[in-house]
């Protein structure tokens, strides 16, 4: 209900079109009433005023005339109808996107990124037609059957209340039995969706399967499988088609009581041929709106569904500020300091990182190690403006970070991930992300730089070569190195560094070495490390453990302390 | 085109009785309207001459059967066409699944991802609808037309055939129409859909590196100037759609035209009957419902023509592997012994192996290392006769590899790897795949060994315990370890661990390893391996890069000098030092 009038909120900003195709859609079905009249009047004089063809060929051109109209006004309320959805697909899709732009990293995080993406393009998409269909239809199917009684009443009252009587029926039943077979049926869906998660299943395991020497039992699985969801279904179904029956009955069954009802009276009299004939014509379109409606109910709820998704996202609220604020800043010369920074999901136990107390001087280079789970990637995500401290403060100078513009705090840093993303676009552009404007000369260069030039040279298409999916596919340490170049290119001040883990073959990871090495120099560097050789030269070394420091200092210093990072290199002396 | 269809109805033929009665069904509901109107016609103009009530009785009854037929048949037809397209679909699956087994695993690498796997099995499901949809339309439209010929050809066969032409152009002149018209904006469509499909996948998981870089303004643009071009391309089909209807209403009330036009003559004339004038015009009204679904039949089909025809382009590919036509009979003894092999993917491609030769005796234990891409996989591929070799010998127990059966030589080893799959049902289900008539207690023992039993007894339904989406999540390790059992379990002569720890830290990694060595001392052995812990438990190291074995020996042979196993070993000392001591505070 919520999420249907928030959806119809959408009419307002639409408001000609909706109503405009509304309008065409009752001009139809005036055009059709006109069309029941002049047909039961030329058949009337044809028929028992024993008129010839030249009388009526007035009235017939009429009729055909009323038929191109009736299918301009067709085409016309279907476009009208159509423009408010594609207006609202739109309008939310756009919105949609903004939003997860404002969410920031936290909230698509990759186990359900592909949800995410899914809903931004077929969530929207089926909306379509809620609003293009469903819709109009729900209006038109109380407005049709009204104009249709309008003109019924005036000729015959037994014939109109006949109509009367019987048109509620039809939603009362369909609303009566829709429910239960509704529920059925959605029961049915899911059963075969879980069927064609086996079958999914079954194709991800098939290798598995194989080796198992099982893979041919699985054609008697699913024969079976597909056979007991047929068995179970149509029991339901034979319930659920129920309620069509009842709706063509209701509408076969009127119309065959309106023709002998209005026979009989006919046979004696009481009417006149043409009328009764006029509303015999009407009868089957007095039902189609209603049935048609029927028709639409699933694509409608279907479109309510995704509503309710596209409106929970539409409905979160980011972690991070929205702040304006662009003071002059320059990490060359100025530090960034934790202030009893603690940091907690939403409905965490217990907070990813607390009480961080750390001070980031210009040109340093700070390690921090930890185990998976310390901590480290949400240290990097606030630095990053990612999230923002639920306790405490990041300052740099005089400002709190929290206050800055996030994307202007972002100018003054570089970052290197250990899953770089790469875009679906050339290699060139996916440098080049990180400064739009630089020449392909500066691209070259940041390439060479990120010792990935070559590679990039000798591939057929060189920079222009594509990337993704029907592209070509990069290892890890290519786009490792894509990343690297990324940060080359934009020469920040403050650089981010997520320092890879093993499994590169030596020769690319002696390159990577070198050329990190290289961004690092002359900058202040966040590194998170994972290899003691990167960490004993760092000026500053920070152990994280379950969210908190444990120890900081430089090696020499930490060395002479009691303490995890000595146990760390005495553990890995004992281990040579 | 043809091809397509043609092979999707001989899979479809088996069931051709149903589809018939579902078909029939399908005409007669729309015959009771055409009958129900016909007759209403005919009682009012009947009754209009004021006859006796008795000349009308016949039509009553008739107009009362007509208005409850079309229900029944029309329950009736969706009872019958839904049976009909579950078993159409269960016969896609059980088809489809058949032709795909034995490319496996090597045919269907480019398919791995899972949103490809996704794709087929949604391909597959599409299928279902082309019964109801667009195989049944047609023939109902044929059927109706027969019977309005018989009806109307009773009166006169010019009427007959002035309504058959604007069936046809009904149901297929406006198909055709809509076709041409929406052919350019439907490739345009496809086209855009995989842009924006992009865009968007770029906008969610390249999230972090757009707002590093300020560029998710600019990205934003760029998904909303597609996706301005996507609703205007939809638009426009929209449009054609709408024509469609447009045309399809205009189409019958032009048929009601001419028709009168031509009839009004002969009941001038006394050829006709005046009474059947209104009983011809509401027939011809009624008869068109048999043509309206056919437009959408086209689009329909055009959409299931492309899903048959990726799911034939999948299954048309020759299986890599074939059965000699007389396998040997199976090895007596579990050695493996290989010389020179040299392997490649693709004739095209660089050598995936290169003169590989190693001996791994009964019971041994033998580890595989190396960085990733070093060929450490494809050895298991080829052992396992997922490929076949051309150059080079494998031979298990002194038989040639090549000369076994697929499923022999499968039964020779049992794999636990970082791709083994446990499917969506009990532990038990999962473990029993590797050995269905295994008795509770030779089942319990494995996973003993695995060292998974007590965690599995701790969990409240034990042993029954759904795994899977909707189940229990296991842990990396538990569910590595579960597999492990199922590998005992098959109770197999050798074992192999292919990457057996990847993806899990280094804590978890280790206790893997301890049982993981454990069990090696009690069969021949493979590990495949890029991280170098423990591996002194292994009789034999063979150090491959680059799809050549570059040094061999044990863990003390090749520590003691300055080989590239120790530099491995070294680098990757340092980040387990550094994540297992963190861990255990």
């Amino acid at each position: 209900m919520q999420v249907d009038k928030r959806l119809l909120q959408f009419l307002k900003n639409t408001p000609g079109s909706f109503l405009f195709s509304i309008l065409l859609g009752l001009g139809v079905a005036g055009f059709t009433i006109w069309q029941a009249w002049l047909l039961s009047r030329i058949i009337d004089a044809v028929f028992l005023k024993h008129h010839y063809r030249e009388m009526v060929v007035p009235a017939l051109l009429l009729f055909a005339g009323i038929s191109l109209l009736r299918a301009v006004f067709t085409w016309g309320q279907k476009n009208a109808a159509n423009k408010v959805s594609s207006h609202v697909k739109s309008t939310l899709r756009n919105k949609l996107s903004r939003h997860l732009v404002y969410l920031g990293p936290p909230f698509v995080r990759s186990e359900r990124s592909g949800e995410i993406s899914n809903t931004l393009l077929t969530g929207v998409d089926s909306l379509d037609a809620y609003f293009s269909e469903y819709l109009p239809q729900l209006f038109l199917s109380a407005l049709i059957p009204l104009l249709i009684l309008f003109f019924v009443f005036p000729l015959d009252l037994l014939s109109g209340f006949v109509f009367l009587f019987t048109a509620p029926i039809i939603p009362v039943f369909m609303i009566l039995i829709g429910n239960l077979a509704q529920s059925l049926t959605q029961k049915q869906w899911k059963t075969l969706s879980r069927m064609s998660a086996h079958f999914l299943d079954v194709l991800q395991g098939l290798t598995t399967l194989k080796i198992l020497g099982r893979s041919r039992d699985q054609i008697k699985v699913i024969a079976q499988i597909s056979d007991d969801f047929r068995q179970t279904t149509m029991k339901v179904l034979r319930v659920a088609f129920l309620s069509a029956l009842v709706l063509e009955i209701v509408g076969t069954i009127s119309t065959a009581i309106v023709a002998v009802e209005i026979g009989l009276r006919l046979l004696y009299g009481k009417i006149e041929f043409q009328q009764a004939l006029f509303i015999l014509i009407l009868a089957p379109e007095f039902y189609l709106p209603m049935r048609l409606l029927g028709t639409k109910y699933h694509a409608g709820m279907e479109g309510v569904a995704a509503a309710r998704r596209i409106f929970e996202i539409l409905g979160t609220s980011p972690l991070i500020r929205q702040s304006q604020s662009r003071p002059s800043l320059d990490l060359r010369t100025q530090a960034i300091r934790f202030h009893q920074v603690e940091f907690r999901y939403p409905g965490a136990a217990r907070p990813a990182l607390q009480n961080i107390q750390l001070t980031i001087s210009p040109g340093e280079k700070i390690a921090v190690i930890g185990s998976s789970g310390a901590g480290k990637t949400t240290l990097a995500q606030l630095l990053l403006r990612f999230l923002d401290p639920t306790r405490g403060e990041i300052r740099v100078d005089l400002h709190c970070l929290r206050d800055i513009d996030p994307d202007f705090w972002r100018q003054q840093i570089a970052w290197v991930p250990q899953n770089a993303y790469l875009f679906h676009t050339t290699i060139l552009e996916n440098i080049r992300l990180a400064n739009p404007t630089a020449s392909e000369e500066a691209v070259m260069m940041a390439a060479q730089q990120a010792r990935i030039h070559e590679f990039i040279s000798s591939l057929p298409d060189g920079y222009q070569t594509r990337v993704g999916e029907k592209g070509a596919r990069l290892s890890g340490g290519q786009a490792q190195r894509i990343a690297l170049a990324r940060a080359f290119l934009k020469d920040a001040p403050f650089l981010i560094l997520d320092e890879p883990t093993s499994n590169l073959d030596p020769e690319t990871e002696q390159l990577i070495q070198e050329s990190m090495n290289e961004l690092m120099h002359g900058r202040t560097v966040l590194l998170i490390a994972h290899r003691l050789g990167t960490v004993q030269d760092a000026d500053q070394i920070v152990v994280l453990s379950e969210g908190k420091i444990r120890q900081v200092g430089k090696n020499e210093e930490l060395l002479q302390e009691e303490g995890l990072y000595r146990k760390l290199l005495e553990a890995y002396g004992g281990m040579q | 085109m043809k091809g397509v269809l043609w092979r999707l109805l001989k899979i479809a033929g088996r069931f051709r009785n149903w589809m018939a009665l579902s078909i029939l069904l399908g005409f007669l509901t729309v015959g009771s309207s055409v009958g129900l109107m016909m007759t209403s016609a005919y009682i009012i103009a009947k009754a209009a001459l004021h006859p006796s009530i008795a000349e009308l009785n016949v039509a009553i009854v008739g107009v009362r059967f007509f208005g409850i037929a079309r229900g029944v048949f029309r329950y009736l037809e969706r009872l019958v066409s839904h049976e009909t397209t579950f078993r159409l679909l269960a016969r896609f699956r059980v088809w489809f699944y058949r032709a795909l087994e034995p490319l496996a695993p090597a045919r269907l690498m480019q398919y791995r991802s899972g949103d490809l796997l996704a794709r087929i099995v949604s391909d597959v499901e599409s299928l279902e609808h082309i019964f109801i949809r667009v195989i049944s339309p047609p023939f109902v439209a044929v059927l109706v037309t027969l019977l309005m010929w018989l009806l109307l050809g009773m009166f006169e066969w010019q009427f007959a055939l002035l309504l058959t032409v604007f069936m046809a152009l009904s149901g297929i002149g406006i198909p055709l129409l809509s076709h041409l018209l929406s052919r350019n904006s439907g490739r345009a469509l496809n086209e855009i859909q995989a842009e924006i499909n992009n865009l968007a996948i770029d906008a969610v998981q390249g999230l972090p590196e757009l707002l590093v870089y300020h560029r998710a303004e600019d990205h934003l643009e760029k998904l909303e100037r597609t996706n301005r071009r996507l609703v205007k391309t939809q638009r426009k089909l929209a449009l054609v759609e709408g024509l469609n209807e447009a045309l399809l209403g205009l189409s019958m009330n032009l048929a009601v035209f001419s028709i009168l036009y031509v009839s009004i003559p002969y009941v001038s004339g006394s050829l006709l009957n005046g009474v059947y004038l209104s009983v011809i015009v509401l027939g011809v009204m009624a008869a068109f419902e048999g043509v309206a679904t056919l437009p959408e039949a086209a689009r329909f089909w055009e959409n299931s023509r492309q899903a048959a025809r990726r799911l034939f382009q999948i299954i048309d590919a020759q299986p890599a592997v074939s059965d000699p036509p007389v396998p040997s009979p199976p090895p007596r003894q579990t050695s493996l012994q290989i010389e020179n092999l040299t392997f490649r993917y693709d004739p095209d491609d660089p050598p995936a192996l290169r003169d590989i030769s190693f001996h791994l005796p009964a019971g041994g234990t033998l580890a595989i290392v190396g960085p990733s891409g070093a060929g450490k996989s494809t050895i298991i591929n080829l052992l396992l006769r997922f490929w076949d070799y051309r150059e080079g010998s494998i031979r298990i127990g002194g038989t040639e590899l090549r000369t076994l059966a697929q499923e022999q030589v499968r039964k020779m080893f049992a794999v636990v790897s970082q791709q083994s799959h446990l499917f969506a049902g009990t532990i038990r289900e999962n473990l029993r795949l590797a050995r269905p008539d295994a008795s509770e207690e030779e089942m319990i023992a494995a996973a003993r060994q695995a060292e998974i039993h007590d965690f599995i007894s701790s969990l409240p339904e034990g042993y029954h315990t759904y795994l899977g989406e909707l189940g229990l999540r296991l842990s990396g390790g538990e569910r590595q370890r579960l597999v492990i059992a199922r590998a005992i379990l098959k109770n197999s002569p050798i074992l192999i661990f292919d990457e057996p720890t990847a993806n899990l830290d280094a804590l978890t990694e280790q206790k893997i390893l301890q049982t993981i060595w454990k069990l090696s001392r009690q069969r021949t052995t493979l590990l495949i391996t890029h991280r170098l812990v423990g591996l002194e438990n292994a009789d034999q190291i063979l150090v491959l890069v680059d799809g050549k074995i570059v040094e061999r020996g044990t863990h003390a042979d090749l520590m003691a000098g300055q080989t590239f196993y120790r530099y491995l070993w070294e680098q990757q000392q340092q980040s387990l030092v550094l994540e297992t001591l963190l861990d255990r505070t």
